[in-house]
């Protein structure tokens, strides 16, 4: 897709060319192996109220002690965007009445975060940009909320479930500087997040189940305007690809609104995912007042600089510089190397393969039938049967001619299916192409035989017809014919 | 100068009904706490920095180990109502605002 231009405009009826400026607020879970202050295990999809302790159903008297776990991911994260790490910081209470947190208020940071100042590199229709990274702070999420009633809605609902499983699972803030400029820009910045969060290996990042959330702040000016327009929050995002439908939506409405002579009023917008529309939730009568002061039962975080720099010399290979890798050491198209470096198990699988076969066929492959064949079936590639062999053997009989493009996709599948050895599945299925040409020859002599018109056409000069004559002669050996071979003798035997 | 409180405010917050009375009262009492922190304010040199903790510790923390949590029961035993093993809470009409 990609926007064609970073302006929404100009829009009928008005020559004023608008701006959008976006921040994004994303929300991460950890993937630790229990909550943020308490020894409750931190696992999705457990029956509800399984996983809950005095400490995280707030009972009075308990006392939180952070997750050291928890603190090292959020540290890691903070280098990986290349943040400060703070050499002191707080936690905070904030304070709120709603049922999701039963103490009331949500252990979280304030004016002085873990990582402050970092910057994500992201790139967007082959243009790189900078993304300014405000901060990373370290909080614990909340429980899961069911409304019940009639309408399933909060609206009309007769009364609320609170299931506490999730309240105090460690969860990590990254906001973003408004530094972004198109829904464009704004999806690549959260699969560039995301990529790197699942190279740290800190966090499963599925937005699906919620272990990757993002509010987005989106306004719009003219262009040159210095100050920025009225922000509209968006919430109720639950994939990349929404996020970007949200915010192409609500900057088409804002810059509707200004190019009609109207005023942004600032409030929260509900993205519906069914008409990809944005509706207001209710204006934001007054600023809600957190009360924030620091937690007296946690201890001030002061990290061994040693410590943090261990952690920073151990971080892995980053999907950016992995992408620049892939690049340039395997000569691989810059939108296939992106995919591949993005997720490590995809990285790890690449480069297993591409070590004994050409890496730029392996990639396609990779990216094209094998990425088909896992979206159908529904699986990660951790599950798939065929392993980086498989792929390094399809490359190979592929590049020395003995399978064509339909041999390998026939080939790649049923080794799919079956887990079987790609030489065993060629063999036992005949799939391998003949390109020997005695024993293609009685069959192209048939073919011209049968196609009269076609063979007229091509002696008449017309180049294309040969094309008709190809495919009588795949078909007669059931697709195992080397197309070029064919193509050759085709020519030689007409041209006599 | 006598610092003085929106009581109105604080009890909102809090999700209090006040009687006159007792807005009146806690206003007073209210008002003698921040006369103290100010006290305290004049006694505190510009070089003595705030204090948010009274003991001098940092990174107090916990091995990322799983301890015990209560039984399914025993979590729900002093919810005033359940139901499909959850806490069931009255409904809510207005979002108040999310972590």
């Amino acid at each position: 897709m990609g926007d064609a231009a970073t302006t929404a405009g100009p829009v009928a009826g008005t020559d004023t060319a608008y701006e959008t400026v976006i921040g994004l607020e994303c929300h991460v879970e950890l993937s630790t192996r229990t909550k943020m202050f308490c020894g409750c295990r931190n696992e999705f999809g457990a029956p509800p109220n399984t996983n809950v302790c005095p400490v995280c159903l707030g009972h009075p008297g308990t006392l939180p002690v952070p997750n050291e776990r928890a603190i090292e991911s959020i540290v890691r994260i903070g280098l990986a965007f290349d943040c400060e790490i703070a050499p002191h910081s707080l936690f905070h209470r904030k304070n709120y009445f709603y049922p999701d947190m039963p103490k009331n208020f949500q252990i979280s940071q304030y004016d002085l975060p873990i990582c402050v100042g970092g910057h994500l590199d992201v790139e967007v229709d082959g243009e790189g940009r900078r993304i300014g990274i405000t901060r990373v702070h370290m909080e614990e999420d909340t429980g899961k909320t069911t409304h019940a009633g009639a309408t399933g809605r909060i609206a009309g609902a007769d009364y609320a479930l609170e299931d506490y499983n999730r309240a105090g699972v460690p969860l990590v803030e990254i906001v973003s500087e408004p530094d972004l400029r198109s829904p464009a820009e704004a999806r690549a910045y959260l699969t560039e997040l995301r990529a790197t969060l699942l190279a740290l290996g800190v966090s499963d990042v599925r937005m699906e189940e919620g272990s990757l959330r993002c509010d987005a702040n989106i306004s719009v000016r003219p262009v040159g305007h210095p100050e920025f327009g009225t922000k509209v929050e968006i919430k109720n995002m639950n994939s990349i690809r929404s996020v970007e439908r949200a915010l192409r939506h609500e900057q088409e409405r804002q810059v509707g609104v200004l190019a009609g002579g109207g005023r942004v009023v600032q409030e929260t917008r509900h993205f519906d995912e069914t008409t990809g529309t944005t509706t207001s939730m209710r204006s934001k009568e007054e600023a809600f007042d957190y009360r924030y002061f620091p937690e007296p039962d946690l201890s001030p975080l002061e990290p061994d600089p040693a410590w943090v720099e261990r952690l920073r010399a151990e971080l892995p290979e980053l999907p950016a510089a992995r992408r620049r890798r892939f690049e340039q050491r395997y000569a691989v198209p810059p939108a296939q190397a992106a995919t591949l470096a993005a997720d490590h198990a995809w990285a790890a699988f690449f480069e297993e393969a591409a070590a004994g076969a050409d890496p730029r066929l392996v990639a396609n492959w990779m990216t094209g039938d094998l990425a088909g064949l896992l979206n159908e079936a529904g699986i990660e590639l951790a599950g798939a049967k065929v392993g980086p062999r498989h792929l390094t053997a399809l490359a190979r009989l592929l590049a020395d001619g003995t399978i064509s493009s339909a041999g390998a996709k026939a080939a790649l599948a049923e080794a799919f299916a079956t887990g079987e050895a790609i030489e065993a599945v060629v063999r036992a299925r005949g799939l391998a192409q003949v390109s020997d040409e005695g024993a293609l020859t009685a069959v192209v002599d048939e073919v011209i035989a049968e196609n009269p018109g076609p063979v007229e056409q091509f002696r008449g000069g017309k180049e294309g017809a040969l094309n008709a004559l190809i495919g009588p002669v795949m078909k007669k050996t059931g697709g195992s014919a080397n197309p070029q071979v064919v193509r050759d003798l085709l020519r030689a035997r007409l041209s006599r | 100068m006598t610092p003085t409180i929106d009581v109105d405010h604080v009890a909102r917050l809090a999700r209090l009904v006040l009687t006159d009375e007792e807005r009146e009262r806690f206003g007073r009492q209210l008002a003698l706490i921040l006369e103290h922190a100010d006290r305290v304010r004049e006694v505190a040199a510009a070089d003595v920095p705030p204090t948010s903790h009274p003991i001098p510790r940092a990174n107090v923390l916990r091995a990322d180990e799983p301890g015990p949590s209560l039984s399914h029961e025993d979590a729900l035993a002093n919810a005033p109502e359940a139901e499909a093993g959850m806490f069931r809470v009255p409904p809510i009409t207005e979002r108040e605002e999310e972590g």
